[in-house]
């Protein structure tokens, strides 16, 4: 998350202050950082950052009642720009591979294909949007204070062990873990507790499992492999914190 | 799909009571998340478009035997490391990456070694990385997750070995 975004965060949390200007008295910039941000933001580098300016700076007429604010102008989000360089790997790759296999199997290949992906994309496309509600809810109804307390950096075993227990329950496949992992991220979880939840819900997360696993490999594969997974998300998000107090040891740089 | 039905069941029943605790919070809350959410959703829609109708293409022009053909039970440890690579390697949703694990259970292949294909596939398959990871999430915070994850396929297949299972 870029520091604009985060000073507004945390503005956010902060109670209104007093000696505000009265309400609707200020012009047209309602932000307590007063910067014309772009309807979306996204979290990477891809856009534009502006200068982060401390709230402490900013001169007091600026600073609207800062939850008000909030609600009138679009949140930061964490969506980056539609087009990136991770949708240009796939895509030249999706050329390819379908221009092989238009000269392997012809055209009736590559409609077959075609025709079995859309059904597949049509079926997905209501848990995408189930996923984004989700993360955005949680995002919204999850105390910032009470998660870096549960998920924080100084969590210890609890915090992965609930980031774990919390990534085998979600329901859903990939389009509601990561918006939900997004969430706890900019809401006060650690890349730790993150970590344990994302892996735990690969690899024991019941969703797939049963959806997949369970048919295509059978019970017995399937029972073992998730016994032996057991063990990997509380390791896994122990060996990240382990990882980046080292990497970063002054916390995450912006 | 009787099971899919229920998880969809499970994913819009949270979806609702977390909506109903938003709307609790007050009109404004819900209002906010909704358009947060929505907002989401289009722009991930272009993305999860390209990556799901095409990926189709991707996993047809892969060879499965050359997968399959290197995680026999006495490839040993340079087995469960060609698994871990092959599983990052491979494209498609689960139906293909369980379908390869399936054929090299059935072709031969060592347990181990197709445990640790199926865990380095859920961990971090390139083309789930880079479709769903890096769209949702930070990318310093999805290759931090896969940097640190790499050892686990091998500690999985360790595992598998130890106790003779499945």
């Amino acid at each position: 998350m870029d520091a604009g975004s985060r000073e507004k965060k945390a503005s956010r949390q902060r109670p209104p202050i007093p000696h505000g200007p009265p309400r609707g008295a200020h012009g047209l910039c309602h932000a307590s950082v007063c910067i014309d941000y772009p309807a979306r933001l996204s979290r990477g580098q891809s856009h534009p950052t502006p200068d982060p300016i401390a709230l402490s700076e900013l001169p007091l007429k600026d600073a609207a009642p800062a939850d008000d604010a909030a609600d009138g102008e679009p949140r930061p989000g964490h969506i980056r720009k539609p087009v990136g360089w991770s949708m240009i790997v796939i895509g030249v790759l999706v050329a390819v591979s379908a221009a092989l296999v238009w000269r392997r199997d012809g055209i009736t290949g590559v409609t077959e294909i075609q025709t079995h992906d859309l059904s597949l994309f049509g079926g997905i496309l209501p848990r995408v949007l189930a996923g984004c509600l989700l993360g955005a809810f949680i995002a919204e109804i999850l105390p910032h204070e009470k998660v870096s307390r549960s998920l924080g950096p100084k969590s210890g075993l609890k915090g992965l062990l609930i980031g774990a227990a919390f990534g085998a329950i979600l329901p859903g496949g990939p389009f509601t873990a990561y918006p939900v992992a997004s969430a706890l991220l900019a809401v006060g979880a650690d890349f730790g507790a993150t970590i344990a939840m994302v892996v735990s819900w690969t690899l024991i997360g019941y969703g797939r499992a049963i959806a997949w696993e369970l048919p295509i490999m059978g019970t017995d594969f399937t029972l073992w492999r998730i016994v032996i997974s057991l063990p990997l998300p509380v390791l896994a998000g122990a060996l990240g914190r382990f990882v980046f107090v080292r990497i970063y040891p002054n916390g995450e740089p912006e | 799909m009787s099971a899919t039905l229920v998880i969809d069941i499970i994913l819009w029943g949270s979806v609702a009571a977390v909506g109903f605790i938003a709307f609790r919070r007050g009109p404004t809350v819900l209002k906010t998340s909704l358009r947060e959410g929505t907002m989401d959703f289009i722009n991930i829609v272009p993305r999860i478009a390209l990556g799901v109708i095409g990926s189709g293409y991707i996993a047809a022009v892969i060879p499965q035997e050359i997968i399959t053909g290197w995680l026999g039970p006495d490839s040993g440890w340079l087995g469960v490391l060609t698994a871990t690579t092959a599983g990052a390697a491979t494209p498609g949703g689960p139906v293909i990456g369980f379908s390869i694990g399936a054929v090299a259970l059935k072709a031969g292949g060592g347990p181990p070694q197709v445990i640790a294909y199926v865990i380095a596939w859920a961990l971090f398959a390139f083309q789930r990385l880079l479709l769903w990871e890096i769209p949702f999430m930070p990318a310093r915070f999805v290759w931090f997750r896969a940097a640190v994850s790499l050892p686990f396929p091998f500690l999985a297949a360790a595992i598998a070995m130890a106790i003779g299972k499945p």
